[in-house]
């Protein structure tokens, strides 16, 4: 309980100084609910007193298998539900709930996470959720979202709500020092003749620093289901065959798609995400925690280097 | 309400044929001339006496199962003199839901769906093969009338308690929720965090009726119905295979909280 309190009360303002993914969420939702009877919030504690009380936010207490059920049935009785809550709790927790009782029911819903792969490392494995992108990744029809700022959030959460199908929506406090316009594209950042970077939400910052001097195009997404293929073969056409994936979750969770996108096209491809072949048992901050999985500047670079055979 | 997938569609597409094909198959089969023509007609002068001729279209010979289906009276007085559903309103908002948890072991639930007109009869001839919509648990997306889709134990209750949570925001406030489980079901966790959950939000427009054949190896000391009770819900126990007594339990539940019917029926039914 003292970790879930603990958890529960992460400040409202990110890295970058302004509102934070998660206060943007709830902020935009509230909004929302104003005008649209359909909105209706499921929580279990996580967040319970960053919403406003009301009729339409459902705080379940520390019952996450209900907490899902209890969004299902919302949306067979016509409601578009909002399930929020701790990554591992959202999506580890109850999975099978998330399989069966809105992909197998056929409803929609909008799940919305905090916490990233480590936002917040000194609680540990179990607060950790780097798989979760991957676990959605396995069930149809799933949207998934990933922002890299704050200022990301409002248009992502505004769509979600507007519609009708499942979505997944990453918020983290990890972020780029700048909003990036958000679409279900991938957006060109930067163009180079000698391969392709695909930088997931909170990653582009580090890529960019990373692949500084580097002729590379660089790609930013934050739709990464359903994915862009179409956008990524028309940058390596007009780059190189080589394509360097950055994501902040599971290493290699998108390497499948873009063998997919490019299934017909010769072309060498490298995925950086968190290392999936040890659990990682050490405390500490986000910062270190991305350096142990070559996720900051260096560890980039240094994978840059290699791919793209730059001579530095 | 349904996301439009591939496959829901696809699943719309496979329960309009199936309705199609039964009714070129006419009531071979049947006691009662009237089931045989079809969904239209259905409801209309087709009692209980009608089931165990439509059991057999899915058991395939006259073996009896009907009347060892644990869930059959449970279901039968439901459908015939409780919920506020029809074939004709499987999508009006203020209908009753009526929702399947214990998905296992289905072919009463078809049966009672097709004596009640949600299903051509013929269409039970075929069941579980590759183009049927019913198969060993039932799918709310290939079966016109089925809420919700079930088979893994344990999902069907916290549902029912976003339902009921759902329509009380709405305001439809005559519209009830009943939900169908085992007791060995009662063994999944998740459905304890329903229990309470729905006990403090005071859902009254919840009733959960457990079959109860005392199925779980472990077992209920003090009886199912007292895991409810403790959690604030109105309680009651009766024979599951007495139709006037689980009507009188069904109609007379106390309206200011949840309720639980516990049905208690012979063991190994």
């Amino acid at each position: 309980m003292s970790a879930v309190s603990a958890v529960g009360s992460v400040g409202s303002v990110g890295t970058a100084g302004v509102v934070s993914m998660r206060q943007a969420f709830v902020d935009t939702v509230e909004e929302v609910m104003e005008n649209d009877p359909r909105v209706a919030v499921v929580l279990a504690e996580i967040s319970r007193d960053v919403f406003r009380p009301s009729p339409r936010v459902v705080n379940v207490g520390i019952r996450e298998q209900a907490m899902v059920g209890v969004g299902s049935g919302l949306a067979l009785s016509g409601m578009r539900p909002v399930v929020h809550t701790y990554a591992p709790f959202l999506v580890e927790r109850p999975f099978e709930q998330i399989k069966l009782d809105f992909g197998h029911q056929d409803v929609g819903g909008v799940f919305v996470s905090i916490g990233g792969s480590y936002d917040d490392p000194v609680w540990g494995r179990t607060h950790q959720a780097p798989g979760d992108v991957a676990l959605f990744d396995t069930l149809p029809g799933w949207r998934i979202v990933v922002p890299g700022h704050g200022g990301e959030v409002e248009g992502v959460v505004r769509e979600a709500l507007a519609g009708d199908d499942r979505v997944y929506i990453r918020l983290s406090l990890r972020e780029n020092s700048r909003a990036y316009p958000v679409s279900r594209k991938l957006t060109e950042v930067r163009r180079g003749s000698g391969g392709v970077v695909l930088a997931v939400g909170p990653m582009l910052e580090p890529v960019l620093a990373a692949t500084e001097g580097v002729d590379v195009t660089v790609l930013y997404a934050t739709s990464v289901r359903p994915f862009d293929e179409g956008g990524l073969r028309a940058a390596v056409a007009a780059s190189r065959a080589d394509v360097l994936l950055v994501e902040p979750y599971l290493a290699g969770t998108s390497a499948h798609v873009v063998a997919e996108a490019l299934a017909d096209v010769p072309h060498r491809l490298r995925a950086l995400g968190v290392r999936r072949e040890s659990e990682l048992r050490a405390y500490g901050t986000a910062e270190d925690h991305d350096s142990a999985h070559d996720l900051d500047v260096l560890g980039i670079a240094a994978a840059v280097r290699r791919l793209f055979g730059h001579p530095v | 309400m349904a996301v439009a997938s591939g496959a829901g569609l696809n699943g719309s597409e496979a329960g309009v044929g199936a309705r199609q094909s039964g009714l070129g198959g006419g009531g071979a089969g049947l006691g009662g001339g009237e089931v045989g023509v079809g969904g239209e007609v259905g409801v209309a002068g087709v009692g209980f006496a009608a089931i165990p001729a439509l059991f057999e279209r899915m058991s395939g010979d006259e073996k009896h199962e009907w009347a060892a289906a644990s869930t059959l009276h449970v279901l039968w007085v439901l459908y015939d003199r409780v919920l506020n559903v029809s074939p004709e309103r499987v999508d009006d908002p203020d209908r009753d839901r009526f929702l399947l948890s214990k998905g296992h072991g289905p072919m009463a639930y078809y049966a009672v769906l097709a004596a009640k007109g949600y299903l051509d009869p013929s269409t039970l001839d075929t069941w579980t093969q590759w183009d049927s919509p019913l198969g060993q648990h039932p799918d709310r997306v290939l079966v016109p009338g089925v809420e919700i889709s079930s088979g893994s134990l344990g999902h069907g209750l916290p549902i029912a308690v976003g339902m009921a949570v759902g329509l009380r925001l709405q305001g439809r406030d005559a519209a009830r929720v009943v939900v169908l489980v085992g007791d060995a079901e009662l063994d999944e966790g998740s459905n304890h965090e329903a229990i309470a959950l729905a006990g403090r939000l005071g859902l009254s427009n919840l009733t959960v009726v457990v079959v109860d054949n005392e199925s779980g190896t472990h077992g209920w000391p003090g009886g199912v119905a007292t895991r409810f009770a403790v959690e604030g819900w109105a309680s009651s126990t009766v024979d599951g295979s007495d139709q006037e007594a689980l009507y009188s339990a069904f109609v007379g539940v106390d309206s200011s909280r949840p309720s639980v019917v516990v049905a208690r029926v012979v063991k190994g039914a």
